[in-house]
């Protein structure tokens, strides 16, 4: 009888503190939704034109269709939206996967330090950049079709990538929800989704190696529309491969920028370790590269492509291959060789280059390349595709500033960095 | 977080098992398409460019059957043959001219539209199976499942979906072999309103016989070539011609397929 009462009291007890807890936490996201710091500052000044008006031309494409605001055609059906959005936007998302691989499966602690902050990263990406997936869709209402299962188009490589990326960001969220969880100084749950994270690795990883090169096999059934040097019965190997460099130097260039933008955010043991992680970055890459350039020598000689080289497009296909992948190796190289982080971080930036050139080629440039009148993306194509990047940039801000992305909790109220934001800018526009 | 290698191995090998028997599909679908064709014979189309007048009187039967707006250039005008068309999400089917080589005075007429292939790669692009191959041969369109993704465009190895990129609501348009119609046991409106049977509508077997021996009683006449026969694994609709393929317009896939000799369909 006693025990009844006694449960019962802690039950009603349970019940007060669970609904104080509540309450506590809703104010604290209330308050922490609110900005830090300055708001009227250069670069939210410029990134916030160009969200609205971002907005309002998602607007004006919703209400008068694709034509009002792309220069797609009955030619060329797919795009900037999808080539650069989409299809290069997840290239560079594989950072996550290659990381949680180096440091969860391969256990290089080395690299630690820096995951969460992948992580962010790729589920951040994906959402933004696999989402602007619903621009571009005539219909996105429907996109729940193939997800809730009144018509499965099993036979279809786009129905595969499409559940990829649902669940994959699944994956990622809760690969970051540890992080949330301390945020919101919820101890219980942090435990319960440690635990899940485990698995979300995994299934993460492989996830994304079938996606990554599902994206490429998007293609094959286009043959005789893509340039014959682009296309390849092995694009989906050679996606998924440089899907890694495209990853690690992604990795590279947004530590060199976080690190100088969010200073006070980083810990001490990641700063000390900071130059390391980037030229041990930096080898991964020159790995991926080699075994890049060996799939594409061997396509290359077995397709017997010589003639084909001293066409204008051979030369735009030398362009890329020399100037962005061949180089990079090269420097990357030397680079390990001399430590010199600088050169690491330069020529990572080369090898985004050539994989959004990579990208691109596949998807639009190389695309029925004999067409008389060609493909180029409208001034609004790209203002929205800027508006895309600069709410991810926002939203990845906030997240930063408030979560211990960097192994450290943020004790101390920080001002948004809102002089060195510039950088960002800089950042993403030279991605660009 | 501690995950063994052995763990990971598992859950990857699991994972990956379960999602590449999904990416093997493919070739199942195409096997059943293929017995389809015993139970219903396939039908399929002849177009005999050497019996075409150029009177147009087929697009104007398709625009109707279809309540596709008239087209833009009055049907006794010849200027609509100036230059090469395209269809379009208002044209499923467009008549165009070429100069013959042979019979200066003598053009040849051409028409253009969804061919129906045997393994249609629209289908085979569609997510949401809204581009459909029927039993009977057409491939249809269910326009409440498509989501606009414009995949099937992509694919499509004669261009022939096509978009309405004007509406805040589009959908793609292309010939469906007029399903509706052939459910009811009419033939397709576009073979009806052909006053010289160049345009032909029947079972695929006995079109392919037909232009065998139009070949053969006449070999100084056709170009030796049926042209839908083989392309790109066979299409329902067959084209005959008494000039070489690549100057009316049907070299296309002859020529994607020189050019990426690596990369026929498979
Ligand atoms: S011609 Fe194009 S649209 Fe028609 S069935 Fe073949 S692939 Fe599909
Ligand atoms: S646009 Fe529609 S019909 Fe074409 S592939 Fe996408 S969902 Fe299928």
């Amino acid at each position: 009888m006693a025990n009844r009462i006694d449960a019962a009291a802690a039950t009603a007890e349970g019940a007060a503190t669970f609904r104080q807890v509540a309450r506590d936490t809703i104010r604290f996201i209330l308050k922490e939704l609110k900005p830090k710091g300055r708001m009227l500052t250069p670069f939210n000044v410029m990134s916030g034109t160009i969200i609205l008006l971002g907005i309002v031309l998602i607007a004006i494409r919703f209400a008068f269709g694709l034509s009002s605001v792309t220069n797609l055609s009955q030619n060329y059906p797919w795009g900037i939206w999808i080539g650069f959005d989409v299809v290069t936007g997840v290239a560079f998302a594989g950072g996550a996967y290659v990381l949680t691989f180096v440091v969860h499966i391969l256990k290089f602690k080395k690299y630690e330090p820096i995951v969460r902050v992948t992580v962010l990263n790729g589920f951040l990406a994906y959402v933004f950049y696999a989402g602007a997936l619903l621009l571009d869709l005539g219909r996105p209402w429907n996109v729940v079709n193939p997800i809730i299962g009144n018509s499965f188009g099993i036979s279809s490589v786009l129905f595969l990538v499409a559940w990829h990326f649902l669940l994959y960001m699944i994956c990622e969220f809760l690969e970051f929800s540890p992080a949330v969880a301390e945020w919101l100084n919820w101890k219980r749950v942090r435990r319960i989704v440690e635990g899940l994270t485990t698995g979300a690795v995994i299934f993460g990883i492989t996830l994304s190696t079938l996606h990554q090169s599902g994206l490429g096999a998007l293609f094959l059934l286009a043959p005789s529309k893509i340039h014959p040097l682009w296309y390849s019965h092995n694009i989906p190997v050679m996606f998924f491969v440089s899907s890694i460099f495209a990853g690690l130097s992604m990795v590279i260039i947004e530590s060199t920028f976080t690190h100088r933008i969010f200073k006070d955010r980083i810990g001490h043991d990641l700063h000390a370790a900071h130059d390391g992680i980037l030229l041990g970055l930096g080898k991964g890459a020159v790995g991926a590269l080699f075994a890049y350039i060996f799939i594409k020598l061997i396509d290359f000689v077995h397709y017997k492509q010589w003639e084909r080289l001293a066409t204008s497009m051979g030369y735009w296909y030398l362009v890329e291959v020399v100037g962005f992948v061949l180089l990079p190796t090269a420097l990357f190289l030397q680079a390990i060789r001399k430590r010199s982080v600088k050169m690491v971080r330069f020529t990572a930036f080369l090898t985004a280059v050539g994989v959004i050139l990579n990208r691109l080629n596949v998807s639009v440039i190389a695309f029925k390349w004999y067409e008389p009148v060609r493909y180029y993306p409208s001034w609004m194509e790209i203002e929205v595709t800027m508006a895309i990047i600069c709410m991810e940039l926002w939203v990845f801000r906030w997240v930063i500033n408030r979560m211990p992305v960097f192994g450290v909790h943020p004790a101390v109220e920080v001002e948004e960095k809102t002089a060195r934001d510039m950088e960002v800018v800089e950042w993403k526009a030279s991605v660009l | 977080m501690t995950i063994s290698r052995r763990d990971f191995l598992k859950v990857a090998g699991m994972t990956g098992g379960v999602l590449l028997a999904g990416g093997r599909k493919p070739a199942q679908a195409a096997e059943t398409a293929r017995t389809g064709q015993e139970d219903v014979e396939f039908k399929g189309m002849l177009i005999d460019t050497t019996k075409c007048i150029g009177c147009r009187a087929c697009e104007e039967a398709c625009n109707e059957a279809n309540k596709l707006p008239q087209p833009a250039v009055s049907l006794s005008s010849d200027s609509v043959f100036e230059k090469i068309r395209d269809t379009g999400p208002d044209a499923f089917t467009v008549v165009n001219r070429f100069p013959n080589e042979k019979e200066p005075d003598k053009p040849v007429f051409v028409r253009r539209q969804c061919m129906h292939c045997n393994q249609p790669a629209c289908a085979s692009a569609c997510l949401t199976r809204a581009m459909e191959k029927t039993r009977e041969a057409a491939v249809v369109y269910n326009k409440d499942r498509c989501m606009g993704c414009r995949y099937c465009m992509i694919a499509c190895p004669f261009d022939v979906p096509k978009f309405q990129y004007n509406s805040p609501t589009p959908y793609v348009r292309k010939c469906i072999f007029c399903y509706e119609r052939q459910q009811r046991g009419e033939q397709p409106a576009c073979s009806e309103a052909c006053p010289t049977g160049a345009t032909l509508f029947g079972k695929k077997r006995d079109l392919l016989e037909i232009a065998r021996t139009r070949i053969y009683a006449e070999p100084d006449k056709y170009v030796h070539h049926i042209y839908g026969e083989h392309e790109v694994g066979g299409t329902g609709w067959l084209f005959l011609s008494g000039v070489p393929l690549e100057k009316i317009g049907l070299n296309h896939i002859i020529k994607g397929e020189k050019e990426t000799s690596h990369g026929e369909q498979d």
